[in-house]
């Protein structure tokens, strides 16, 4: 066990963790944030998608040590008020069914945008293929992504 | 047409409304456990809220709390229900918040999702219901105005009346509660609809997009404890030893111990399937220290041997035989091989088909596979429990509470009103969680333990001891004339371990000489409902086959089927067909005209089309393929429903875009197989998930528009997708593909 401060949404969490913890269970667990899902563990749904110093990263397979000293965005720190212009486009297409993988969803295209502000469906393709919807959403996950670019525009933020 | 007889008073109400419900074939057993409603209970409302009946609560300051009574797993319901409510109370969406109910049979219906039934069972109730509650609410006002209740109107929560009395319904609330509840209702008419037809967004979007804790698995208290089951390595093997030295030293670990689920000759209900009697259970303080520490624990299996379960149902109680055999897919198939030559039940004749075959120009037979598919929610399996001597809190995700609180009544020795459900949004159903056997798990560890236990399953733990998809193979005859008539049709299915024949459903029906038989093998892989049992291979296979015939019978496939359906229409042949030729028809006139169905500017696309009736309801899709990178890929998709009224139309639009992906997913990856009793994949590495890249560019989905009541969403849409793949697939191939899935077969053949 070691102790360890991880710095999620801005904030500092002081944790007594396994280094070899993978951060997800840190996030989840012990600080307590449940908006990044388990999926599958290996790194192969993307459901556990979080920035780290804001690249997307799986955190079912990124070892919590790792995130030491860098910040972490979750879901639940994208916005303060669920409005970047991801989740807003998610909300205007009303993109998920069950919702589960949404989280991963919308940190891993939020990174996306930010790196390709006109993204093309090819691009799109490229960077979301890690990330599994079991109910097939993939349709409108795209539809999402160039709402989403256009809101960029419009606004100015940038994830 | 739209008086309506209820029959209701205060304490019946909801029964009442359930049982004039229509289409509830499983009601009487449903009813038979009703607690009964606390007479009390309901008149003693709480300070703030005027509560109405179960699905209703109304604020003083006019904001409504609609309850949805039936679990959400990604239908929508909890937005499609509470829009009936609000339809017939007559309130102002925009003011109403909704709340998932508790396990209450007794105020909320029957509460399970499943069967794509819950639009379907709920339409008559939930209306009545918010019909109810606003002539309550008439009544209330005309009462306090003095003036006759005929008189009093509404309009989006406000009641008024000629005089210039007006009122919001907060403010007549808690005297409309002590109103009798109406026994005639009138309900409104599709056209003077507000809500229903009117898109309305997923009333948890904004939860959803700020990862709030809305699933089983981000359920927590205080003091919980997380629990993890060691199942054996393959189907037919159980425990012999084990040992939990090294375990039990690791950080967090609380406990490893046996835990037996069905005590010995325990009457399990048709839904209490579980993968394994005997578990070994590791309890520690947080996920990863339980999946760490399960590392090291080491444990012997044994074959298992033949097993006895005894299984209730509307049969009556039978014993049933569980092999030991560690099967395997290839054994299997030989296996299935074996059995379809063998004579089976006969399901249904009409005519005399033997002669028909015996006397025909010419016989097509052709036989396909389907193989055991995993759900693959993609939250695992998991469930939260609370038991103390006597009390227990279930928290998690579940289709079906209804059906499993009898088990776990019987498995705590409790009472149902000490037994407290409550269901979270589920990260995906299909089926599965209509299962509740991990709930029973999560109870009997946290009554062992005497402390808040969630139980979870990894996601090899959810994979390779699900309750799947069953193995399934068909053979197909078609007869036909020397002039290219089809004049006889032979359907002989099996499957490990149930057959998959739908006797009566198209082309029963439209042709004179007809034989549907079935057979079975038992087995020890346990399985069960997935995404529109049964359905989900016939659409494949008989679709394929009907492609098939029609092309040997130099017909265009829309063509031959209308024909066919047109003699089903005018001149049915034998009885108890289910389907109705009008609106199967009307599916595929729909596609055809939608997707310019054999006109030109279609010419780069490879065209599959295929069409199902299941669930109540009607689809039809028209794929359009292409090759990409070498492979065939789905680039196009119309799609055709008449499921009657469409209650909230984007996201039924969402629902059915998702089964055709989830269709091309399962028709062309999807598949779980076994070695030795083990299965193959145990995650997504190596169990394919069809991705973003794989997903078509466009899905337009068109509904019939009709006033019938509503019938399900959730299945329909998915079976036939699997069939016009494979129709676009030999387009573009020029090989029919009969065994799923077809990604193999096509990558064999590049």
């Amino acid at each position: 066990m070691a102790k360890i401060t991880l710095n999620i949404n801005k904030k500092d969490y002081p944790l007594e963790a396994d280094p070899q913890m993978p951060l997800l269970w840190a996030i989840r667990d012990l600080a307590g944030l449940k908006g990044t899902k388990y999926g599958c563990g290996v790194a192969q749904c993307g459901a556990c998608v979080v920035h780290l110093d804001g690249e997307a990263v799986r955190s079912c397979v990124t070892k919590v040590i790792r995130a030491a000293g860098k910040k972490v965005v979750t879901i639940e720190g994208l916005s303060e008020t669920n409005s970047h212009p991801v989740q807003k486009a998610w909300q205007e297409i009303d993109v998920p069914q069950c919702g589960y993988c949404h989280s991963g969803q919308i940190m891993s295209a939020a990174v996306l945008l930010r790196e390709k502000p006109n993204p093309t469906d090819q691009d799109i393709d490229d960077a979301m293929a890690g990330n599994i919807c079991r109910c097939g959403t993939y349709l409108r996950i795209r539809e999402a992504i160039h709402t989403a670019a256009d809101l960029q525009k419009k606004t100015g933020t940038k994830g | 047409m739209n008086q309506d007889k209820t029959g209701l008073d205060r304490r019946s109400f909801l029964k009442a409304s359930l049982m004039s419900g229509g289409g509830l074939m499983l009601t009487v057993s449903w009813l038979s456990s009703f607690k009964s409603a606390d007479k009390s209970e309901m008149l003693n409302l709480p300070e703030q809220w005027a509560t109405l009946n179960g699905y209703i609560h109304i604020m003083p300051d006019n904001k409504v709390k609609l309850i949805c009574p039936n679990p959400e797993f990604g239908q929508n319901v909890m937005t499609s229900l509470p829009m009936m409510l609000a339809e017939e109370l007559d309130v102002d969406w925009k003011n109403v918040t909704v709340e998932m109910g508790p396990h209450d049979p007794a105020k909320l219906g029957a509460q399970f999702t499943g069967g794509s039934n819950s639009v379907r069972m709920y339409w008559k109730p939930l209306r009545e219901a918010g019909a109810a509650a606003r002539q309550m609410l008439r009544e209330a006002a005309a009462q306090t105005w003095n003036v006759p209740v005929g008189e009093v109107t509404t309009k989006a929560g406000i009641l008024s009346h000629s005089s210039g009395k007006s009122a919001k319904y907060g403010d007549m609330a808690s005297k409309a509660a002590s109103i009798p509840v109406p026994k005639d209702l009138k309900l409104k008419a599709p056209k003077d609809f507000t809500i229903i037809r009117n898109s309305k967004k997923n009333v948890e979007i904004k939860k959803i997009t700020s990862g709030k804790p809305l699933f089983g698995l981000d359920y927590s208290v205080d003091g919980m404890l997380i629990a993890m089951i060691q199942h054996p390595p393959a189907f037919g093997m159980k425990l012999k030893s084990f040992d939990a030295a090294e375990t039990l030293k690791m950080p967090g670990i609380k406990d490893v111990f046996t835990q037996k689920l069905y005590a010995d000759d325990l009457e399990q209900g048709g839904f209490d399937t579980r993968t394994f009697n005997d578990l070994l259970v590791i309890v520690g303080n947080s996920t990863w220290e339980v999946m760490n520490a399960r590392k090291k624990l080491v444990a012997n299996w044994e074959p298992a041997g033949d097993l006895k379960d005894k299984i209730g149902g509307r049969g009556g109680v039978k014993e049933v035989t569980i092999p030991g055999a560690l099967e395997s897919t290839t054994t299997q198939l030989q296996q299935m091989q074996e059995y379809a030559a063998k004579p089976a039940q006969e399901l249904r004749r009409d005519g005399d088909p033997e002669s028909a075959f015996k006397n025909a120009a010419q016989v097509i037979e052709r036989t396909y596979n389907g193989p055991f598919l995993a759900h693959n929610t993609m939250e695992p399996m998991n469930f939260f429990a609370h038991v103390t001597a006597d009390k227990a809190l279930l928290v998690g995700p579940l289709q079906a509470p209804g059906w499993t609180e009898p088990m776990l009544s019987k498995l705590l020795n409790l009472p149902p009103d000490k037994i407290e459900i409550q269901m979270t949004r589920m990260g995906g159903g299909f089926g599965r969680r209509a299962y509740g056997h991990y709930l029973y798990e999560a109870a009997l560890i946290s009554k062992k333990m005497k402390a808040p236990v969630k139980l979870m399953y990894t996601r090899e733990d959810d994979m390779t001891y699900g309750i799947y998809r069953p193995m399934y193979t068909a053979t197909y005859r078609a007869a036909l004339d020397a002039n290219k008539n089809l004049i006889a049709f032979h359907v002989k299915g099996g499957g490990i371990p149930e057959h998959p024949i739908h006797a009566n459903r198209f082309p029963a029906g439209a042709v004179d000489n007809y034989l549907a038989e079935g057979w079975q093998i038992a087995s020890n892989i346990t399985i069960g409902a997935f995404r529109a049992p049964r359905s989900n291979f016939n659409a494949a296979a008989e679709q394929s086959f009907l492609d098939e015939v029609a092309e040997a019978a130099g017909k265009d496939p829309i063509a031959f089927r209308l024909e066919l359906l047109k003699r089903a229409k005018e001149k049915p042949v034998g009885k108890n067909n289910e389907y109705d030729a009008d609106r199967y028809a009307g599916v595929l006139e729909l596609v055809r005209d939608k997707s310019n169905w054999n006109k030109p500017g279609n010419e780069k696309y490879k065209r599959g089309v295929a069409a199902y009736f299941c669930h109540n309801s009607y689809a039809a899709h028209v794929v359009d393929m292409v090759t990409r990178d070498g492979q065939p890929y789905v680039e196009r998709v119309f799609s055709a429903m008449d499921c009657g009224i469409v209650i909230n139309p984007d996201a039924a639009t969402n629902m059915v875009q998702g089964a055709v992906v989830d269709g091309i997913g399962n028709a062309l990856y999807g598949q779980l197989t076994h070695k030795d009793g083990a299965a193959q994949q145990s995650n997504f590495h190596n169990y394919r998930m069809i991705r973003m890249n794989e997903a078509p560019k466009s899905v337009e989905v068109h509904f019939v528009q009709n006033d019938l009541d509503p019938t399900g969403l959730g299945e329909p849409p998915f079976p036939p997708v699997f069939g016009a793949v494979a129709n676009a697939l030999y387009k573009m191939k020029g090989k029919r593909y009969y065994n799923q899935p077809f990604k193999d077969e096509t990558e064999k053949v590049i």
